[in-house]
């Protein structure tokens, strides 16, 4: 699989993707800057990651929306490319327009690092065809706009077409409140576009998927975009 | 030309901060206070021709970039300047 991952002035969890689709994966794997437009065509997966894109001035991800690469990146979805954007990277995606809802600050208005629980609400994507059924994931996040907002109907809409692709649960993968880390609507961690070719989600897969830090829940991710690829 | 510009939260849309400075009012015994919304605040120097051009391209300004309309709208008002 040839991979790209975008680096934006702010960029801090660049080199963790790199790392993993690189040398724990073993995949051929680039730097995309973010002031180039680069034909896309050869790759299989565009990787947004998470940190600060341009300070998070005015909100996440409103700036580098502007950047040229999202140019290239919004050609690639549109053909069908795999689009992967991890917490500032999935801000971004949403304020490109690539997929559906914002994020606003968490409703705790802290900053929340730690690991949580995700569930797999939909195991028939590129993303997560690896994951099996009911099979919870255990994934850190780090994030201080990351309450995902939709509108009542629009969320219905995600659901009805399997848009959800992770909610935040308890160990055993029951969805309520207090597995709710941010106040998301629906306790949505991840969210598709229609076509299931872009995906967002705040937890951080990459901090967990090097066998070093004994947790590897997020390999099955990128698992699953390899063996699709 | 000044455009004075106002984002805030869309309603339905939580704003925990609102929330928080609404409950911090109301215990320092400002029980009046019904509701708080906290937005932003932008002002911007035009160097336009007329005041309808101005009106034209603040808009949007506001809906490329200045809000995101998915949770956020925006009001302004244009000041003229010597």
């Amino acid at each position: 699989m040839k991979c790209g991952i975008v680096v934006f002035p702010g960029s801090n969890c660049d080199h963790d993707c790199y790392h993993i689709l690189k040398h724990v994966m073993d995949q051929e794997t680039h730097w995309l800057w973010h002031k180039d437009e680069v034909n896309l065509e050869s790759f299989d997966l565009v990787v947004l990651p998470g940190g600060f894109s341009y300070g998070d001035y005015l909100r996440a991800g409103a700036i580098a929306r502007f950047s040229p690469i999202i140019n290239s990146i919004t050609r690639f979805a549109e053909e069908g490319g795999k689009v992967l954007g991890i917490c500032n990277g999935f801000q971004v995606l949403l304020e490109c327009g690539l997929l559906p809802g914002a994020l606003i600050q968490n409703q705790s208005r802290k900053f929340i690092c730690k690991n949580v629980f995700v569930c797999i609400d939909n195991p028939d994507t590129s993303f997560t065809q690896d994951c099996g059924e009911n099979r919870v994931l255990e994934i850190p996040i780090a994030h201080h706009q990351g309450s995902y907002y939709i509108d009542p109907l629009s969320l219905s809409e995600l659901e009805e077409n399997g848009q959800v692709i992770f909610r935040y649960c308890d160990t055993s993968g029951n969805v309520s409140a207090e597995s709710n880390p941010n106040g998301s609507v629906g306790s949505v961690a991840g969210v598709a576009n229609k076509q299931k070719n872009v995906m967002g989600m705040m937890p951080h897969p990459e901090r967990c998927a090097d066998p070093l830090l004994s947790n590897t829940d997020g390999q099955i991710i990128f698992q699953s975009l390899i063996s699709n690829s | 030309m000044l455009a004075q510009i106002h984002v805030t939260f869309k309603e339905g849309v939580l704003d925990p901060q609102g929330k928080t400075v609404h409950h911090a009012l109301n215990d320092l015994g400002y029980e009046e206070v019904l509701d708080v919304n906290i937005g932003k605040y932008l002002e911007i120097k035009l160097d336009s021709a007329s005041e309808e051009e101005a009106e034209i391209r603040v808009r949007e300004m506001c809906e490329q970039l200045l809000a995101n309309t998915v949770i956020e709208s925006f009001r302004f008002t244009l000041v003229p300047t010597d």
